[in-house]
């Protein structure tokens, strides 16, 4: 009749995460990056699969200078590239010369180029409180989804992956001039979403 | 003097790269007069700022010090 509670049970209990844990607990949150980036689901299951083989298979080569999660989060961005890039190799990836949306940035503007009166943006608020309201991920991953293919692309290469102008021109094989305006394209475009999908039924 | 439009251009463009002095001074000194591009220019921050979600969240994630076992979070 020994006392069961064992400096060892505590140490079990509180055990830290072992690896595969961590890298179960953050999949979810990189298959919603692969899917917004990639906007297709097979290829964004695929993609984290690879990556997470991949930080298994090369788990001695983590160093520990940053975050475990980072690192497992730095092979996805890697595959999602290849991924990428293995379209682009096959042909699968539109030319970047998709003019189309250039009305939906007219529209915001007069002639004059003053703000049209419907599209004039208004304040967000705090960006610390719209990062928490749950509604504007929801907003913006819609907005997201609703930009043209081309555009997409190269915002969620600069704004999701990080990746310079100058890098994205190399991956694309674009002037750095014509990035700038897809990106430009792309801000105008997700600000109106947002600012009608997200602020006006907030107030409401 | 400059218009809006070509006010949002240099915020976008400041995103992506640091602005000339003339392109800087000219869209200071086109804020300063217009109350929607300033409500632009923070909103195209925000989005910049949105974009790295993901990777703000992951900091937020347990680490070596076996803080908690992790979960899906509270954006998803």
């Amino acid at each position: 009749m020994t006392d069961e509670h064992t400096p060892k049970d505590d140490a079990a209990q509180a055990a830290p995460p072992t690896r595969m844990e961590r890298l179960s607990a953050v999949r979810p949150r990189l298959l919603s990056f692969a899917r917004l980036h990639l906007r297709n689901n097979a290829l964004a299951e695929d993609a984290v699969q690879e990556a997470m083989m991949a930080a298994i298979e090369k788990d001695a080569s983590f160093a520990g200078r940053s975050g475990y999660e980072t690192w497992v989060f730095g092979i996805l961005k890697y595959k999602i590239l290849d991924v990428m890039r293995f379209q682009k190799r096959q042909g699968r990836l539109q030319p970047l010369d998709d003019e189309s949306d250039e009305d939906a940035i007219d529209r915001q503007f007069q002639d004059n180029g003053r703000w049209q009166d419907q599209a004039r943006p208004e304040s967000w608020g705090n960006p610390d409180k719209v990062f928490e309201n749950e509604h504007f991920w929801q907003v913006f991953d819609a907005c997201m989804i609703t930009l043209p293919d081309n555009t997409a692309r190269v915002f969620s290469l600069r704004e999701l992956m990080g990746l310079s102008t100058e890098e994205i021109c190399r991956e694309l094989d674009i002037k750095e001039n014509n990035c700038w305006v897809i990106l430009h394209r792309a801000r105008l475009r997700l600000r109106a979403c947002l600012q009608s999908g997200w602020l006006k039924e907030e107030r409401t | 003097m400059m218009m809006c439009k070509e006010a949002t251009r240099l915020m976008s463009l400041k995103q992506d790269r640091r602005l000339t002095f003339q392109e800087s001074m000219s869209l200071r000194f086109h804020l300063t007069m217009c109350d929607a591009c300033r409500q632009c220019d923070r909103q195209f921050s925000l989005l910049h700022r949105a974009g790295k979600r993901f990777e703000d969240e992951l900091e937020k994630m347990p680490g070596d010090d076996g803080a908690g076992t992790g979960g899906p979070g509270r954006r998803e």
